[in-house]
């Protein structure tokens, strides 16, 4: 006995759904690229950096927090909507401090693989330039705040897997910051460890294992042989 | 130390006191912090974790909360701590000023605390006083109405003089209610009780429908069916109901809840009751936005007589089975909790950061509960849709906006205040009964709501046409539209959470703009990207203050374009980057400000 298969349509195509998916779930389980920084198909959905705005039955929502239902019409890949993804992508370039040169994490990082997949080549906006200290008290993992996108998968993954509340959001606005749970709010003063999950879901690079630097050179990383889009692997 | 208080922390005595009075409930967490700092000035690192500890909670969850909200400091602050209104109509009566010669006075740098500790100055979003401001709050408590020269020099001389805020004259402490025109909800309140009886007379069943008959609508701006709304929660499965009053009043430019709640707090906590009554609540909640602290023991005192008359408590009006409360929580200063689900974290003790939806409060809301978020005219319209019955309601207004409205007006007119009209009212009318001339533009349902040009005076307060959550600000022709547009994008950058990217950041970069264009450095491309922001952030936020933020430049640009195109300095382009400032410093170094030492002027 074969359960009726449940669809809805994602660019014109149907797009089948399990009971429970939402639209960015349900996409991503069949191969299928939204582009995305927030959410984490381990973690709840988060909502905040909008990057995955599709257009429902006509009305902008975050691919990520809509549930998939029968008969849904959704756009995603549209030139409307890519154009809303570069400008928020050219917001968190703007807003933090993104020198990808120097990054140790370029080539592996969603935000600028994300940046090239929808054709992102300048920043548009004037720069913020914030002034935020680098974390280096911990033996063996470094924070670099200037790239934070404030997706809060750190936050999530410390409380949620390790179970130890490494990380929390402080501050409002566009003084909106990560915390480090400790007394002196350094890093270095919590229990936070290598292994932690939390240390490897940043999708930036925020959080770097020390005296680990170029292990892999440019040019060998994960996005440079293939865009993000092309590497949406889907669960049979 | 620029504080008498040290960083230690507050003494174990008192803390334990306040942890004992809130039953040492993590979902207390704003409440303590309040009321921690009312009695300590600021909040120290190391008490912050002291409570956390007491809560079990992190201390960096506790520094969270602290850090989001605007009128809790994590920085030592002066001991008499002056926060400036900053509204638009608090501008246009001189506040920036007053607030510039105070700070002379004081000898304080504005935002900063002075060199003595005694005291700091800054601005605040509009505290609900537009119709006898300039205003100004002290200490979270206080207010001062009706600011002048006179009274700031008086003041910086008391303030100077260490004389305690409770010994200053008693009439700058003075709010009016300024009630110019009432209709159902602004008239002679009906007696206590008498509602809820007319309500328990009509059974749960016969007064849902009268809710529904009579198509009230929620009064705070969203406008969705209450007696749906109510319908949907006593239908929803928890553990408990709860029920809100949403008293967030934040919205520039309102103030009318801040009148219904001194005047007819008996109706708003009846309207309330019968709520509870109909959806099967035991637990209610007033949240009080922080700017009206000072109304706080008048409520508490309202609650304690209706308790004491059998209004609220257990077994309400003999019936057994019909228990109620209601416990006031007290905001600190973000507009964003007007957001009913941001609201909901506020009251659980976290960040008003608002929640995914679906699910909605209906079905789970106040942890994780079913729970009604209503505004507070909502409730005091079902008072006397109680007493009246639902057709009456309906037959008011117009047939999709039943009912009558209140308006906060302010600005430019003779006769600021309150004035509530039946829907189906026309602009114009307003405007001729509230006195204003020569008016150039009306702002109404607030920064968040419309801009209307004298041409669309004829058009209608409604749903179906010009919808309001009650903001009626007035401009005449004197006033320079684009800055009205600038202090209501200073607003809302001022009020993001911080949560999602297009508002956090979108928000800061239209501030951005906007400076450029006042301070002569913009050009039309700025403007196009004004556009450009405005259309990406109503669609792609992640809740209203967002999608809104825009709404005031929108406006204004498509029908004052003028008024933005004298900021243009030339039509020549004018880069972002100020070259000729970037030279004041070589201008220093070699002690020269002569023609030749600056480049070519453009005008």
């Amino acid at each position: 006995m074969s359960e009726v298969e449940q669809v809805f349509s994602l660019d014109g195509e149907d797009l089948p759904f399990q009971a429970g998916d939402t639209v960015l779930q349900a996409a991503t389980r069949v191969g299928r690229y939204i582009p995305h920084l927030c959410w984490h198909p381990d973690f709840a959905p988060h909502g905040s950096c909008r990057i995955c705005t599709v257009k429902v039955n006509g009305r902008m929502a975050a691919a990520c927090t809509v549930q998939a239902a029968p008969g849904l019409d959704v756009e995603s890949r549209t030139d409307e909507l890519n154009a809303l993804r570069k400008t928020l992508l050219q917001m968190l370039f703007v807003e933090g401090n993104h020198f990808c040169p120097s990054c140790e994490k370029s080539g592996n990082c969603l935000l600028q693989a994300t940046a090239y997949e929808v054709g992102m080549e300048g920043p548009h906006f004037e720069e913020f330039y914030p002034d935020r200290p680098v974390d280096a008290s911990h033996p063996d993992l470094l924070l670099d705040f200037n790239r934070c996108i404030l997706c809060e998968l750190c936050v999530r993954a410390s409380r949620d897997v390790d179970g130890k509340n490494v990380f929390a959001i402080g501050g409002h606005g566009i003084g909106t910051r990560l915390l480090v749970n400790s007394p002196s709010g350094r890093l270095a003063d919590t229990a936070m460890a290598l292994g932690d999950r939390a240390a490897g879901v940043c999708p930036v690079g925020v959080i770097l294992p020390k005296r680990r630097g170029f292990a892999v050179p440019i040019g060998e990383r994960r996005f440079d042989g293939a865009p993000v889009s092309g590497q949406v692997e889907g669960t049979p | 130390m620029p504080m008498a208080q040290g960083d230690a922390g507050v003494s174990a005595s008192a803390l334990e006191a306040l942890l004992q009075r809130h039953g040492r409930d993590p979902h207390a967490l704003l409440q303590l912090l309040r009321e921690l700092q009312a009695e300590h000035g600021w909040l120290p690192r190391a008490t912050l974790a002291q409570v956390a500890a007491a809560l079990g909670l992190t201390p960096a969850q506790v520094e969270g909360v602290a850090g989001f909200y605007r009128f809790l400091h994590t920085q030592p602050v002066g001991r008499y701590r002056i926060l400036f209104s900053d509204n638009i109509t608090d501008r246009m009566l001189g506040s920036e000023a007053l607030m510039a010669d105070l700070c002379r006075r004081l000898g304080v740098a504005p935002g900063r605390v002075s060199d003595d500790g005694r005291v700091s100055v800054a601005r605040t979003s509009c505290t609900g006083l537009c119709d006898q401001g300039p205003a100004l709050l002290i200490n979270h408590h206080a207010v001062v109405t009706r600011l002048d020269a006179a009274r700031v020099a008086q003041l910086a001389g008391l303030v100077r003089g260490g004389v305690p805020v409770a010994q200053w004259p008693a009439e700058w402490f003075e709010v009016q209610d300024q009630v110019r025109r009432a209709d159902v909800l602004l008239a002679e309140p009906p007696a206590p009780g008498a509602a809820l009886s007319a309500a328990l007379a009509r059974g749960i069943p016969g007064m849902l429908s009268e809710m529904k008959l009579s198509n009230l609508r929620g009064r705070g701006g969203a406008g969705f069916a209450t007696g749906l709304k109510w319908s949907l929660c006593r239908q929803a499965q928890g553990s408990e109901h709860v029920v809100v009053c949403n008293a967030d009043e934040g919205e520039p430019g309102t103030f009318k809840d801040r009148v219904l709640l001194t005047r007819h707090a008996d109706a708003v906590l009846e309207g309330m009751t019968i709520a509870a009554w109909l959806i099967g609540a035991r637990r209610g909640f007033v949240y009080l936005r922080g700017e009206y602290r000072y109304l706080l023991e008048r409520l508490e005192a309202v609650l304690q007589r209706r308790r004491d008359a059998g209004l609220l408590g257990t077994a309400i009006l003999g019936r057994a089975g019909f228990d109620f409360d209601v416990r006031i929580h007290v905001g600190a200063g973000a507009y964003v909790c007007g957001e009913e689900s941001s609201l909901i974290e506020s009251l659980e003790g976290r960040r008003g950061t608002p929640r995914i939806r679906p699910p909605f409060p209906v079905q789970s809301g106040y942890l994780g509960q079913p729970t009604i978020v209503n505004n507070v005219e909502t409730f005091c319209a079902a008072v006397h849709i109680a007493l009246q019955g639902g057709a009456w309601w309906a037959s008011i207004g117009t047939p999709k906006s039943a009912g009558t409205k209140i308006h906060s007006v302010s600005g430019d007119c003779e006769r600021p205040g309150l004035y509530e009209y039946p829907f189906g009212t026309r602009i114009g009318r307003i405007l001729e009964d509230c006195g204003a001339r020569d008016t150039q533009a009306v702002q109404v349902g607030g920064p968040s709501g419309l801009c209307l040009s004298a041409f669309e005076f004829g058009r209608r307060i409604a749903f179906e046409d010009v919808p309001t959550a009650g903001a009626f600000m007035v401009f005449d022709r004197s006033r320079d539209m684009f800055e009205v547009a600038r202090c209501f994008a200073h607003f809302f950058a001022h009020e993001s959470c911080g949560f999602c990217t297009p508002c956090r950041v979108g928000t800061a970069l239209v501030v951005k703009r906007m400076d450029k264009l006042a301070a002569g450095h913009g050009s039309r491309h700025d403007i196009d990207v004004l556009f450009e922001l405005d259309k990406l952030m109503h669609g792609a936020t992640h809740c209203g203050l967002g999608a809104t933020a825009c709404n005031p430049l929108r406006d204004t640009i498509a029908k004052f374009r003028p008024a933005y195109e004298r900021h243009l300095k030339s039509l020549y382009f004018e880069p972002g980057f100020d070259l000729d400032a970037e030279l004041s410093i070589a201008r220093h170094l070699t002690g020269r400000d002569d023609p030749g030492a600056h480049l070519e002027r453009l005008s």
